[in-house]
């Protein structure tokens, strides 16, 4: 059997879908403080058994078996592979040895959410002090046990071990004594070159489960007596229902209950087709307000840019708009769905004056504090398993769906999984916002840029008119250039489309207005566009270093085949650089994306297979949206429905990819939204230098 | 309500839904077996593709008094004794990130792999088309199905062994 890089063997990746994420019998169990809760921790070890105890990050058992709780959610991104990396290195086992389960929201653990490209941010030393407490405490009992020093001995592969007899002992022997000793309050990290694991290519843990069909996502929950059901909601945003006809779907085969919830109508019943076919015959009736559609929305954003609008930075003289010529330019782009393959969903039971609740999400505490509020209980009855997920790109933070399930679970009898179709979910997501952006700068007499306006108009993720959204203007605040004057300002558009976090945010627009603007002063000051960002970000050492990783890896300036372009982009986010050469073609058949060169600076890497993973991952989420990403508005909600008319990158559409690391020392960076932002400018930058008018809005083939 | 048999990875099953119930929900709801998955319900994102008497087909919209007396092999049923070529060169290669719809590309690369000994990159393009995978696995599909394909060549003969249990 040839395998390649990568050995072929069977894990049980154990996701919390039954039985609840408590395991019985762990004799040691340890844990990471978070400042206040210190004493906590190093007083008592607390058992597993006890389902409130203070964070929990692992636990080992009398036979050896390692267990370790994920405390972020498995959404493709490889957290379930690189949490228990940090863990297994210090730890001293094998990665293939340990076992995982999603951790139960509990806010002992400290914040679950997963998002913000933060999971190995926040965990890379909390995880690793945990793993290192524990190895130290296996080789004191030892150590105690064999009447030598602890210094003598050391652990690997699940032993301690004491060098001098070579005596070795499994940790499994070991957990009763090592329980009773106090946790080491700053235990030693294993320094660089001892490591085993952190920086080198590990197979993903996750993997077996999702070739042979075991894997659990939240649609895969299936619980004794479960039924399952639908919310049919308003499709105009801000409308209610005003009647609807029960009978339209009562006596359908498999139709159980059906009734108003929530400003929309539930249906449930016996199976997932049953309710979902009844749902596109309901005959319900709506009210709303109908008038808001893509010409009002370009209305708006045009009128934001004239607005007064929030300053966000302001630096440098402004004496400098009157060095000499200025360039402008305008760039749009559109609403967005998340699309996440796996259809929105969430599973709740609530019986016995208990809550309990399946779901795939990315944030299991908001979801417990949501459903402790419906239920009115108190939070230990409300206990929330986190399944794997089907993708979330930021839209399984919302939890909407955990809102329906126990709406619903709230009204029948038994477990009932919610269930969204595909329609309702392009058609009622939370949306990545449309944005207008006016750009403007100065140049001097070299064609350098000496001052910097920047402008955006949307609507505000956090709600906010009278006030800077800050959010909005991430990617644009701290841009990297160094340029004399610089203004960063946002003004606030009215717009009823619910908004969400979408794979890398603000970072996915501003980064396309910025570096797409950022060739246009190129091509004013007949400049190369790696020449003059070079020029501008002398005092941006990481971007540079990946502008000029990219460069020389993709040949830039090298003669290319006739009809070929390269555009570079170079945009950092989430703590990470990334800088992208992509080779376009313009046929036919429209734009083709033939291969793209990517240079990443995300600080110490923990598995760059995953990394390399996220980046290709990364291309095809905002090539996607550069490419065909639209949601329309019409008569107040939205044109698309399904993957028809929302259409993805496809196979055959995938570019050649090529993913450079760059060695680093800094603290580690995100990686699961950094590769989103620099493709769409430098797909469009490719396509500026065939000639024709540069590409101003998004999707590209609608501008 | 009718009564349906067919084969479901080669034990003979029989369910009593409606007729026109599609396959897919009858896998996952009745059946409970969830490997195979919901995407789109239009014959989209093949998601919920399995193997029906060999061939890689959508069970979205297929009712299934159409499977009647046929063969249905789901992705629990690729593997054999080991598993198919095809999951394995998807571990070599790390294909899956969220995995969600992995099962549908397996399902349609393995009737890919019996159609054609050495698909080519043309003939990979069209097998998967009709296949969305949203975290943009799919340079490391190509790969796979190219290993896969590799590893089938090198075996003595194209055997019951190596395709799974799917043919045996």
């Amino acid at each position: 059997m040839a395998d390649g890089p990568f050995k072929v063997s069977r894990r049980d990746l154990l996701v919390a879908t039954g039985a609840g994420a408590v395991a019985g019998g762990a004799a040691l169990v340890l844990g990471v403080w978070y400042g206040r809760r210190q004493e906590r921790f190093t007083k008592r070890v607390p058992s597993r058994s006890q389902p409130f105890a203070p964070s929990i990050y692992l636990a080992i058992d009398g036979d050896g078996l390692v267990t370790i709780w994920l405390t972020r959610s498995e959404m493709g991104q490889g957290v379930s592979t690189a949490l228990p990396m940090l863990i297994a290195e210090e730890l001293e086992v094998e990665l293939d040895a340990v076992r995982l389960e999603h951790a139960v929201a509990n806010r002992n653990y400290g914040p679950q959410l997963t998002g913000n490209s933060a999971a190995v941010r926040k965990l890379w030393s909390p995880l690793r002090q945990a793993g290192a407490a524990a190895r130290e405490m296996m080789i004191a009992a030892a150590a105690a046990q064999w009447g030598v020093s602890a210094s003598e001995c050391s652990a690997r592969d699940g032993h301690a071990i004491h060098g001098p007899s070579g005596r070795r002992s499994p940790y499994g022997g070991l957990v009763e004594a090592a329980a009773a000793l106090p946790v080491p309050a700053k235990p030693r990290l294993k320094p660089d070159d001892a490591l085993r694991l952190l920086g080198r290519r590990q197979p993903r843990l996750d993997v077996p489960a999702k070739v042979d069909g075991s894997a659990r996502f939240g649609l895969d929950v299936r619980l004794p007596g479960l039924r399952y059901a639908t919310i049919v909601r308003c499709p105009i945003f801000g409308g209610d229902l005003a009647g609807f006809d029960a009978a339209s779907v009562q006596g359908r085969a498999g139709v159980d209950e059906v009734f108003e919830l929530d400003g929309g109508v539930a249906i449930v019943g016996d199976s997932t087709w049953a309710v979902l076919s009844a749902a596109e015959v309901l005959d319900a009736r709506w009210d709303g307000d109908a008038g808001f559609d893509d010409a009002q929305l370009a209305a708006r954003l045009e009128r934001g840019l004239e607005a007064a609008g929030h300053v966000a930075r302001e630096e440098g003289d402004a004496a400098r708009w009157k060095s000499g010529r200025t360039v402008q330019a305008e760039y749009r782009t559109p609403f967005l769905a998340h699309a996440t393959m796996e259809p929105i969903n969430a599973t709740a039971w609530i019986r016995d004056g208990r809550c309990e609740i399946w779901a795939p999400t990315q944030a299991p505490q908001g979801a417990q504090r949501m459903a402790m509020k419906l239920t009115g209980l108190a939070e230990p009855n409300v206990i929330v398993h986190v399944t794997l997920l089907g993708g979330g790109f930021g839209r399984r933070a919302a939890n909407i769906e955990v809102r329906d399930a126990v709406l619903v679970a709230k009204r029948v009898k038994g477990p009932v999984q919610l269930v969204w179709s595909r329609e309702a979910d392009v058609q009622h997501d939370v949306y990545r916002a449309a944005t207008a952006h006016r750009l403007e700068a100065a140049l001097d007499s070299e064609g350098a840029p000496v001052a910097w306006r920047h402008r955006v108009a949307s609507p505000s993720l956090m709600g906010r008119t009278d006030e800077l959204d800050p959010l909005m203007l991430h990617g644009a605040t701290e841009l990297p250039y160094g340029i004399e004057r610089v203004e960063v300002s946002w003004s606030s558009v009215a717009s009823p489309v619910p908004l969400g976090f979408w794979r890398s945010v603000a970072h996915s627009y501003n980064a396309f207005a910025i570096e797409c603007f950022v060739d246009e002063l190129a091509r004013a000051a007949q400049q190369d566009p790696v020449a003059l960002r070079r020029k501008l970000l002398q005092s941006a050492p990481r971007h540079l270093g990946v502008l000029e990783k990219v460069a020389a890896k993709a040949g830039w300036g090298a003669p290319l085949a006739a009809g070929l372009a390269r555009g570079v982009a170079v945009h950092g986010s989430f703590g990470s650089f990334v800088a992208m050469v992509a080779e376009v073609r313009r046929g036919e058949r429209g734009v083709t994306v033939e291969r793209v060169v990517a240079a990443v600076d995300c600080g110490r890497v923990v598995n760059p297979q995953i990394i390399e993973a996220q980046i290709e991952g990364g291309i095809v989420f905002g090539l996607t949206a550069a490419l065909h990403g639209r949601i329309e508005l019409r008569a107040g909600r939205v044109v698309q429905s399904n993957f028809h008319d929302y259409p993805m990158l496809r196979l055959a559409d995938m570019p050649e990819v090529v993913v450079e690391i760059l060695p680093s020392e800094e603290e580690p960076g995100g990686v699961g939204e950094i590769g989103v932002p620099p493709i769409a400018p430098a797909v469009a930058n490719a396509l500026a230098s065939l000639g024709g008018e540069p590409p101003r809005e998004l999707p590209i083939s609608h501008g | 309500m009718p009564r349906h048999r067919f084969e479901l990875n080669g034990q003979p099953v029989s369910v009593d839904v409606p007729d026109e119930m599609p396959l897919l929900w009858v896998l996952r709801d009745v059946l409970q077996l969830t490997g195979t998955k919901y995407g789109c319900g239009i014959m989209q994102c093949g998601a919920c593709t399995v193997h029906l008497d060999g061939e890689p087909t959508r069970t979205c919209r297929l009712p299934v008094a159409e499977a009647a007396g046929r063969r249905v092999t789901t992705i629990e049923g690729l593997a054999g004794d080991s598993l198919h070529a095809v999951q394995r060169a998807w571990i070599a290669e790390q294909v899956p990130q969220c995995g969600y719809c992995q099962s549908g590309q397996i399902m349609s690369a393995a009737a890919l792999l019996r159609r054609a000994r050495r698909p080519s990159g043309a003939q990979v393009e069209a097998a998967l088309a009709g296949h969305i995978c949203r975290c943009g696995t799919y340079a490391r599909i190509r790969r796979a199905v190219a290993r896969a394909a590799d590893a089938l060549a090198v075996a003595p003969a194209w055997t019951d062994e190596d395709a799974g249990a799917e043919d045996g």
